[in-house]
């Protein structure tokens, strides 16, 4: 329970549903100071009181388990480390993967309990086998399945998602306040938690050295400086500082950002255009496909809020460099191309608005050429 | 059925400092007001003071009550660091209340104080010689020595009389911190002063008052600052209106106590150790923290560190079996932090994550214990399969 207005009514309805359910607060910093946000973000001293009347109205015990350690090691500084390498993580996908459905599971399961339920707008469908399947939330606006699309077979067994058939989040909002919880009107948290002012370039500022470098542009000719590549993501038009502006007048845009040798690319906004998207770290959301090795149809959605894009993937053999054994990698082809794909972020695969798998995109492929390097290949 | 274990946190009220309480607030007067209302208003409050006096062994003019205990520390080391410039140090053990941490800290951030931290022994009492040895390095910057009578988790009873004389010698005001002894083990304000104590904070609801209410036992002849301006109640110390119906209640709470102190402390020694000896051989690596020694420890305490357990996974177990225990203090929005005593004592951060603090009070029976321990050996059980907070996830099949 965040302290939001999702997990508490999640809570109310998991136990009208008949289970026995306890309330659970995540600390995850051992300072609650440090990711105050005030009424935006979660994990506050706040926020966890406003959980624990949540949970006193509703009549179920309370705790507050202690994460901090694995919360700082796991999504705080894979963040910083993912930043560093030149890729654009998404730190709420980590904390699902490695704290929500992981840490917190695995201790709920060795105190005693069967599942995790959360307020996250999705569903768990189960099949004529008894597999389980996440599929999108009834309300598409407010659907989450994305955020959740890093969850394996054997962690969506054990989770329960009670807003997924709710079709807004305005009646969400106005059961809660039926139920008398505090929380109705509470804002949603949104931005990144352990940044409280929402500045990521200057919270990544004071933990990576600053180092400048150069600004180039696709055929590597030099337009300027920057103080440190880590501030930059890919898409990013804000924030370049390059003096003169560009031939054809047009504004210029973050293309690549290479951490080995502290350099910012910059290009017009259709280079930004993707043909191509792929990752070696992909996992299924449920039974696998049965041959993941020949192409099908799906959607893929880079974003929380994308739309999804008609797309071809498949499971590829991707041979070993220098006496390397060979690898495979998840590689997905938009129908038409995709617009600010940056190395580190999950592309979901659906399935109609089943959830079949991710990967955290390693490689991408420009649809537009440049004249000296015909394909620019983030690595 | 529920079965609370956690008498350090806060005691049930005294049923008869509840009717006195009630009954109390149904009259009206300020005391500071001239008319016959308020000089009815202002003899029970000085009865009240009185009869708390007397709990504490001080004259009634030395005590000046409060909102809590917390703001009683606060009075007693802010008060006299104030009144004390332009002298800087405080010297304080190690493992403190957060009373005092964070309000020491607080004077070290804001009013150029320099805190000087005195080492703890494997049992969670003070080094006199390390103690000594600060004092002597400069005597005449010294603002105060403040210390605990008791560790309010571990137990562990402190020289106080040894420290107060240490600081005496020179000249410096201590406070005591004695909100976790009160009530457990005899004061005596009058010999504690004499050996050199200024200052010593109480709390009600420990001992079965109202919570809301503490005093700072301040000696005639100690200076502090106030932090409260305002009417000038209280010898100008603690402005406010005084809170006359939870005076009321805090001196039947503490006449109680009183009387009942030396059979209580024998009976509660008692169960402590059966306490003790349940949770040993329950546990067997169980490891009771503080001074094995009965008459080192508070009689109510039994401190424990369950190796390779979460003392908070053990805490919500129990609770679930219906036994109410605490980690330590009971802290800020529950949040669970490792033991900053066992810390102080020399412990790892992860023995200091996996204590138990189980206390026992007025109301505590055998059969309180027996429930404990008959909950104690599944729970601890499936607390240790539950790992540490800070390892790996593994499997969760």
């Amino acid at each position: 329970m965040s302290g939001g207005v999702d997990s508490a009514v999640a809570a109310a309805r998991a136990v009208e549903a008949g289970h026995e359910v306890v309330g659970v607060h995540l600390a995850l910093s051992r300072m609650p100071g440090t990711l105050r946000t005030g009424s935006r973000g979660c994990c506050t001293v706040e926020d966890s009181m406003d959980a624990q009347r949540a949970a006193n109205i509703i009549g179920i015990p309370y705790y507050v388990w202690d994460f901090s350690e694995r919360f700082k090691l796991d999504v705080v500084d894979d963040f910083i480390a993912e930043y560093s390498a030149g890729r654009t993580p998404n730190p709420c996908m980590r904390c699902n993967e490695k704290i929500k459905f992981a840490a917190l599971l695995e201790k709920a399961i060795a105190l005693g309990f069967d599942a995790v339920c959360t307020g996250h707008y999705a569903t768990i469908l189960t099949d004529e086998q008894g597999n389980r399947e996440l599929h999108r939330a009834s309300a598409w606006a407010k659907d989450q399945s994305y955020v959740l699309g890093v969850l394996t077979k054997e962690q969506l067994a054990h989770s329960m998602f009670p807003l997924g058939a709710t079709p807004s989040k305005a009646e969400v909002r106005a059961e809660a306040a039926e139920r008398g919880f505090s929380v109705a009107n509470k804002p949603d948290s949104y931005d990144i938690c352990f940044i409280p002012d929402g500045d990521t370039r200057g919270w990544l500022g004071e933990r990576v050295a600053p180092a400048t470098g150069d600004i180039l542009d696709r055929e590597g000719n030099k337009l300027g400086e920057h103080e440190g590549a880590v501030a930059f993501t890919v898409g990013q038009r804000k924030g370049l500082s390059i003096g003169t502006p560009a031939s054809d007048g047009k504004p210029r845009f973050v293309l690549e950002v290479r951490p080995v040798s502290n350099t910012v690319v910059v290009g017009p906004k259709e280079a930004l255009a993707i043909k191509e998207i792929a990752g070696v770290k992909y996992t299924w959301a449920g039974n696998a496909p049965e041959h993941p090795e020949i192409a099908f149809d799906c959607d893929v959605q880079i974003r929380a809020h994308a739309d999804p894009v008609p797309a071809v993937a498949q499971v590829v053999t991707v041979p070993g460099e220098n006496g390397a054994a060979d690898g495979v990698e998840l590689r997905i082809i938009p129908n038409e191309p995709l617009n600010g794909v940056a190395p580190g972020q999950t592309a979901v695969v659906y399935v109609g608005t089943r959830v079949l798998g991710q990967c955290t995109i390693d490689r991408t492929v420009s649809a537009v050429p440049v004249s000296i390097d015909p394909t620019t290949v983030n690595a | 059925m529920s079965v609370y274990l956690d008498h350090a946190a806060t005691a049930p009220m005294l049923p008869a400092a509840i009717q006195a309480y009630a009954e109390a607030m149904t009259v009206v007067g300020n005391p500071a007001s001239i008319h016959s209302a308020g000089q009815n208003a202002k003899r029970m409050l000085e009865e009240a003071r009185e009869r708390v006096a007397a709990s504490v062994g001080s004259d009634p003019i030395e005590v000046v009550f409060t909102g809590s205990g917390t703001e009683s520390v606060n009075l007693g080391i802010k008060g006299l660091y104030w009144a004390r410039a332009p002298r800087t140090r405080i010297l304080v053990p190690g493992g403190e209340h957060h009373a005092t941490v964070d309000t020491v800290e607080w004077l070290a951030q804001q009013e150029n104080a320099v805190v000087q931290w005195i080492p703890l022994d494997d049992l969670g009492r003070i080094d006199l010689t390390a103690l000594a040895d600060a004092i002597a390095s400069n005597p005449a910057d010294v603002a105060l020595v403040t210390l605990l009578a008791a560790n309010n988790e571990v137990g562990t009873l402190q020289p106080v009389r040894e420290v107060a004389a240490l600081a005496a010698a020179h000249g410096i005001p201590v406070h005591v911190d004695a909100i976790s002894a009160y009530g457990h083990v005899p004061i005596d304000f009058d010999a504690l002063h004499r050996s050199g104590v200024s200052a010593l904070s109480v709390s009600a609801h420990k001992i079965g008052g109202p919570v809301g209410i503490g005093a700072l036992v301040l000696s005639r002849t100690a200076t502090v600052v106030p932090l409260i301006h305002g009417g000038g109640q209280q010898r100008q110390v603690r402005s406010g209106t005084q809170d006359v119906a939870a005076a009321v209640s805090f001196a039947v709470a503490a006449t109680a106590m009183t009387g009942e102190l030396t059979a209580e402390n024998a009976r509660l020694r008692v169960l402590r150790d059966a306490v003790i000896d349940g949770v040993r051989a329950a546990v067997p690596s169980a490891v009771l923290n503080g001074d094995p020694d009965p008459a080192g420890r508070l009689p109510g305490n039994a401190h424990f560190t369950f190796p390779g357990c979460e003392g908070d996974s053990l805490l919500f177990l129990l609770d679930v079996a219906g036994v109410s225990v605490s980690t330590g203090s009971a802290c800020q929005a529950g949040i669970p932090e490792p033991s900053h005593v066992l810390q102080a004592m020399g412990r790892s951060e992860a023995e200091a994550r996996s204590a138990l603090r189980i206390t026992l009070g007025r109301t505590s029976t055998q059969a309180d214990v027996d429930a404990l321990i008959s909950a104690l050996p599944a729970a601890w059980e499936q607390a240790i399969g539950a790992g540490m907070a800070d390892s790996a996830p593994r499997a969760y099949t």
